[in-house]
């Protein structure tokens, strides 16, 4: 049923890009999984009012990702089944990157890289402060790694002890050619941060990682996933980072995600 | 009392009644405010010197129903965190009140790196963002009781010198100190004390404002005076508000001189006021500039 499910949203998100001719489809399907599972297994909310404070929350922090966000909005009712269809269309809600003030589900007007996590880190400390019992995920790319905010706001997560912080890295290696990030586990680790790494696509792993809970430390979750999964020729091809498929390949990828 | 003892002042205050405040220090004001860290603790940070994070912290907690106030030095407060500020705060819509010091060179012997003349043109071009400009201490405590809560971003720009008197300031709207006919003279916060000396004897409007985004035009457009030659004394960059001033008097055509702080790197140490005689912040330049307007 999930892979039937993660088939279906990985078309409508390859239909999309299709229409918009825009999108980047292979970053979408990198953490597809992640959130679907955190979406579906783990996180608590309201979809008729994703919005009230004191239940969990997602930042998307790397907002190109945005097809696979709307893709699981859609399948949990947040957002309208058809809203794909408007991708990136002029008067349309749905952009190229998320944006908290059109869609109701979105938390954050993400796409400058960096600015999630700060945002994620005082959304928990707010909750925090007001004795919430909710969680706070937020989701970054590892190329987003390359950012200071990232440590910046990693040092402040782990002194201000935010055990209700989740940090899920998406770990596809697509930036290694600029900076090899290395033992990005020992990283985090090194900052103050629980640390757990998982293979990204393994549902059941997911759901394991994204359920614990250290008393006192964020959470950071280090995904390896395969940038572009699911379709053989995107996977880890750089040519795909942005770009969408022509008639042509889209034929081909519903034919593969069938 | 100076404006940032007015400031851990009036913040302590507010604290104590209103428990949506949570203050977030740069590393600096640790001493001023050693009542508040004790009084409020889970609400007063000292959260380092980590600004474009700050800036981006503050906005989470907005999300979460609280009122930020981050408080540092102006560069960093203001051109390192620029986009957090843009996109965190101002696209996003949410409120939050950034307080400054180090107003332009300010710290003068500290060199480019801590001076900031530019702050209030770089924060010019974010939508929504409101600029509060103080002259005096009981200045900012009005302006900043007044607009604190009101749901946007607001930027505070204190400063080490002020005037010897305050004036009765509303968020939003300029003080008309005279009316004349001979030209208008748009003065900003702390340099009413420069200005006025030297030309409250001429027959010229006098504007004073305090806050400049938003820009209150109607003043200006109800008291321009008939010449339509106007003097700014503003103390950042000098020209930094001619786009407001000819949005709020179009399309009657003006003539618009600048007494401020020239557009180049104060590659000098010293003390402020030493400063102020070398870019020709002075009664002198001042008056010897309007006098140039009107006969010019």
């Amino acid at each position: 049923m999930p892979e039937k499910l993660i088939k279906k949203m990985k078309r409508q998100i390859v239909h999309a890009a299709y229409l918009a001719g825009e999108g980047h489809v292979a970053s979408a399907f990198s953490i597809l999984d992640l959130l679907w599972v955190l979406y579906d297994k783990v996180m608590s909310f309201d979809a008729t009012r994703p919005d009230e404070i004191y239940l969990d929350h997602f930042v998307l922090s790397k907002g190109h990702a945005s097809l696979a966000l709307y893709a699981v909005l859609a399948e949990k009712g947040i957002l309208a089944d058809d809203s794909l269809n408007n991708f990136c269309q002029y008067d349309g809600k749905l952009g190229g990157h998320p944006d908290c003030n059109k869609i109701l589900g979105v938390e954050a007007s993400t796409g400058s890289l960096g600015h999630g996590l700060p945002i994620a880190v005082g959304m928990a400390l707010g909750s925090k402060i007001s004795q919430f019992n909710n969680r706070i995920f937020c989701l970054i790319g590892d190329g987003e790694c390359n950012e200071g905010t990232i440590w910046e706001s990693s040092l402040l997560a782990a002194h201000h002890q935010l055990s209700n912080l989740c940090c899920i890295v998406d770990y596809n290696h697509s930036t290694d050619r600029a900076l090899d990030l290395n033992d990005l586990a020992g990283k985090f680790k090194s900052f103050g941060w629980e640390v757990l790494s998982i293979p990204g696509h393994d549902h059941q792993e997911i759901f394991h990682a994204l359920s614990h809970r250290h008393p006192h430390r964020p959470l950071a979750i280090i995904a390896e996933t395969i940038k572009g999964y699911g379709i053989k020729s995107m996977e880890n091809e750089p040519a795909w980072h942005h770009r969408s498929p022509n008639a042509e390949e889209l034929n081909s990828m519903i034919k593969e995600l069938s | 009392m100076s404006m940032r003892q007015q400031f851990v002042k009036t913040v302590e205050s507010q604290l104590a009644c209103d428990e949506k405040i949570v203050l977030l220090l740069g590393d600096i004001g640790i001493f001023g405010f050693r009542k508040a860290f004790h009084n409020f603790a889970n609400r007063v940070y000292n959260i380092g010197i980590l600004e474009p994070a700050t800036i981006g912290l503050a906005s989470g907690l907005a999300k979460t129903g609280f009122i930020p106030i981050v408080h540092t030095i102006a560069p960093f407060l203001v051109e390192r965190s620029f986009e957090q500020l843009k996109i965190d705060f101002g696209y996003q819509r949410l409120g939050g009140n950034f307080v400054s010091v180090g107003a332009s060179y300010d710290y003068a012997s500290l060199g480019c790196t801590h001076h900031c003349p530019g702050d209030v043109g770089v924060l010019q071009n974010i939508p929504g963002m409101e600029i509060v400009v103080p002259g005096t201490a009981a200045e900012f405590d009005a302006l900043f009781q007044q607009s604190y809560a009101n749901g946007n971003p607001t930027y505070y720009r204190l400063s080490e010198r002020e005037n010897n008197k305050s004036q009765s300031v509303t968020f939003g709207h300029a003080n008309l100190l005279k009316k004349g006919t001979l030209a208008t003279v748009v003065i900003v916060g702390p340099t009413l004390d420069y200005a006025l000396p030297a030309i409250e004897d001429l027959d010229v409007s006098i504007i004073y404002y305090t806050t400049l985004a938003p820009f209150d035009g109607l003043m200006l457009r109800n008291n321009l005076a008939n010449s339509g030659k106007i003097l700014l004394v503003e103390p950042f960059y000098s020209g930094t508000l001619a786009r407001e001033i000819f949005s709020a008097v179009y399309p009657k055509p003006v003539t618009i001189d600048s007494v401020g702080v020239p557009r180049e790197f104060l590659k000098h140490y010293g003390k402020a006021n030493e400063h102020d005689q070398a870019i020709g912040f002075t009664c002198d330049n001042i008056l010897a500039k309007l006098e140039a307007l009107i006969n010019g």
